[in-house]
């Protein structure tokens, strides 16, 4: 899960991570009382949405007077925000942040990652703040330093004021920029963080260390334990289809092709995916119905990827184990039937109960192709998709 | 031989009295030599009850002391599957196959960490487990569909090892061990662990390693293959189609900072010698070419 901007730094100040001062709003008249109650003479107005890239997409402008808040609040409140991350369509921007200026002397950059590799937390620093990180890793990885940070030790002073001092942070400012990154570690750790970005991690004209910009994303699997970050949930910033999904406990992704698929495990869809573009066709999702799919799921599955404008086949590919191809069956049928299915229907199914899982299918009279093999059912569903 | 299971493993099934616990419990019991295998299981205040003519014990200690038991499988809910694992390592298991799907990567950092320096082997988290065909099952993977053999198999996922293995019984070869080794980003062992049982086993031939896109444990097992794998074996990533930054289904599939795409984990694993296909239909018909 992700949240705003301003949602992930006042999580980080709970933890003592220092950040400019600001105040979430969203109409043009909070945003001009945020700037006065603020104080100053500069502020900054930050587009808030789910996606990197806002400065160059022209979400993110100083302002040096009242009016001029005003002025950019307008602006960019209500705007099409289009960033590499967004995609071509864009991103509406409902929310903003107005926040202190701050008198940046030089532009560092801290993240913190789990490594499969160590099986560790990873702090990753570097002098070459602001800038896309993938890019100075592909170009000078030797810019980049890690710790890997035992559970049991946390983040050491020593290790932390290494960095801190590595990446450029003035001796007047180690100690703080090595608190810093300890806090980082300690909300990272305690909200049960994937990924904490920090970029750039800025130090002031007044050798102050201070969070800029802040991208925190949480394991969904340990939301459980966390209904305060829970709440900070944005839906607008969700794709509808994969929100709708997520209320049946599937695994829906969208994508940009025209055949949508039905699989049953993760992997399986992938390969199911990888199949139809092989074939020379493309996938319209990802869609896992896991383990315990039932004829309601499948119904829910179906009008989901139905709601795709683009979608012109749809494949069902199924390895009965404790699933049984039956129940499947069953289950593709009631919602065929129920959705008056349109687009052309393939179904390959394997495994438990196999034969009478086919049987249903045949009996119900309905157009369905089915296939013995993947292979095979990739190959129908890319002809039947493109109408052949 | 097979690898890390046979008909001898006394198995201890943890969170015995869970609907999914008792459901796999059962079906293992059933299948080939499973009666003798499950002697026992472990659920906290029901010690002392039985399930199946299986007794039921407070913690994993006593179910090893009084059974004999070397190896457990892990049905526990995910706020409390870690500490399921923490408990079988402590009680000084060989093996441990933890099934559940969903626990906190934050608490598997931890009990991998408590792990370092046991000699207890971890199977998962969020795996379909490990079969030994016509011997003994442990997991959540339909039994019926496999047979014994002499091929191995090795996979991130539970239903394309079934497609694995489905394609072999299609051409007529059986399996001596199948191993799901899970999709999380932060678990027990990797395919290169897998890889090198099964090429000190002498009842492997040869070896499907099903991979999918995240991270880079294929690479690394196909770099050590290229100078120690004594057998021949072929594989296939999930995931080509895959976007980046969106996770698949799996926590560990994912595609981030341009690293473990497909493309790139089939390119290193063609250099270093392994046959690959790009097509999953394709995958029995590849390693029957090579035997």
């Amino acid at each position: 899960m992700n949240v705003h901007e301003y949602q992930g730094k006042e999580i980080l100040r709970k933890y003592g991570v220092a950040t400019p001062r600001g105040v979430a709003c969203f109409s043009v008249d909070e945003a001009v009382k945020a700037a006065e109650s603020l104080g100053g003479k500069v502020w900054v107005v930050k587009a808030q949405i789910h996606a990197g890239g806002r400065g160059k997409g022209g979400g993110v402008k100083v302002a040096k007077s009242i009016d001029q808040v005003r002025e950019y609040a307008s602006q960019i409140l209500g705007m099409t925000l289009i960033t590499h991350q967004t995609g071509p369509e864009g991103r509406l921007v409902k929310r903003l942040l107005i926040e202190e200026g701050a008198d940046i002397k030089k532009e560092l950059y801290v993240g913190m990652v789990v490594d499969r590799a160590t099986q560790r937390v990873t702090l990753m620093a570097s002098s070459e703040g602001g800038m896309d990180i993938e890019e100075v890793a592909a170009h000078t990885p030797e810019k980049i330093f890690k710790v890997a940070i035992d559970p049991f030790d946390g983040l050491p002073t020593a290790a932390a004021e290494e960095v801190a001092r590595k990446i450029g942070i003035p001796e007047q400012a180690v100690a703080q920029g090595a608190a810093f990154m300890r806090s980082l570690y300690q909300a990272f750790d305690e909200c049960d963080c994937s990924l904490a970005e920090i970029n750039p991690l800025i130090y002031t004209g007044d050798n102050k260390v201070l969070a800029l910009d802040a991208k925190l994303n949480f394991d969904s699997n340990a939301l459980y334990r966390h209904p305060d970050i829970v709440a900070m949930r944005d839906l607008d910033e969700e794709d509808p289809a994969e929100v709708e999904a997520s209320k049946f406990d599937l695994a829906y992704i969208s994508l940009d092709g025209n055949i949508g698929c039905l699989v049953n495990g993760a992997g399986l869809a992938m390969a199911t995916m990888d199949s139809i573009k092989l074939y020379g066709g493309a996938p319209a999702n990802f869609l896992d119905v896991g383990g315990g799919a039932t004829a309601e799921k499948v119904t829910e599955a179906f009008k989901i990827m139905l709601k795709n404008p683009h979608l012109k086949a749809i494949l069902v590919n199924i390895f009965g184990g404790i699933m049984k191809c039956d129940v499947i069956a069953t289950g593709v049928v009631t919602a065929a039937r129920e959705v008056k299915l349109q687009v052309p229907l393939v179904v390959r199914m394997k495994g438990t109960n196999e034969d009478l899982g086919k049987q249903i299918l045949k009996d119900s009279g309905l157009p369905i192709i089915s296939a013995n093999n993947m292979g095979e059912a990739a190959e129908k569903v890319v002809a039947a998709a493109k109408g052949q | 031989m097979s690898i890390l299971i046979d008909k001898n493993t006394k198995v201890i099934t943890q969170g015995i009295t869970g609907k999914t616990g008792m459901f796999h419990t059962k079906m293992g019991k059933e299948y080939a030599n499973g009666a003798n295998c499950y002697v026992a299981g472990v659920t906290p205040k029901k010690g002392g009850q039985s399930y199946e003519g299986i007794p039921i014990f407070e913690t994993v200690k006593e179910a090893k002391v009084q059974t004999g038991a070397t190896a457990s499988v892990i049905y526990v809910p995910p706020p409390f599957a870690a500490a399921a694992i923490d408990e079988a390592v402590e009680a000084g298991l060989d093996l441990v196959i933890c099934i559940t799907e969903g626990i906190p990567v934050r608490d598997m950092i931890r009990t991998r960490r408590k792990m370092e320096g046991k000699h207890t082997l971890l199977i998962g988290p969020n795996c379909p487990g490990v079969i030994t065909p016509d011997e003994i099952k442990i997991g959540i993977m339909p039994g019926h569909i496999h047979k014994k053999g002499r091929i191995g198999v090795v996979s991130r996922s539970g239903t394309l090892t079934y497609e694995a293995v489905g394609q072999l019984m299609d051409l007529g070869l059986g399996q001596s061990t199948c191993v799901g080794i899970g999709g999380d980003p932060v678990n027990g062992l990797k395919h290169i662990d897998i890889m090198k049982l099964f090429n000190d086993d002498d009842e492997t031939d040869a070896v499907i390693m099903v991979g999918e896109i995240g991270g880079d444990a294929e690479e690394t097992c196909a770099r050590w293959m290229k100078d120690n794998m004594k057998k021949p074996v072929v594989g296939f990533i999930a995931g080509v189609t895959a976007p980046a930054g969106k996770r698949m289904g799996h926590a560990g599939a994912i595609i981030s900072g341009g690293k473990g795409t497909a493309q790139e984990k089939l390119a290193v694993m063609e250099e270093c010698g392994i046959k690959v296909t790009k097509n999953p239909a394709k995958m029995g018909e590849l390693l029957k070419s090579v035997l």
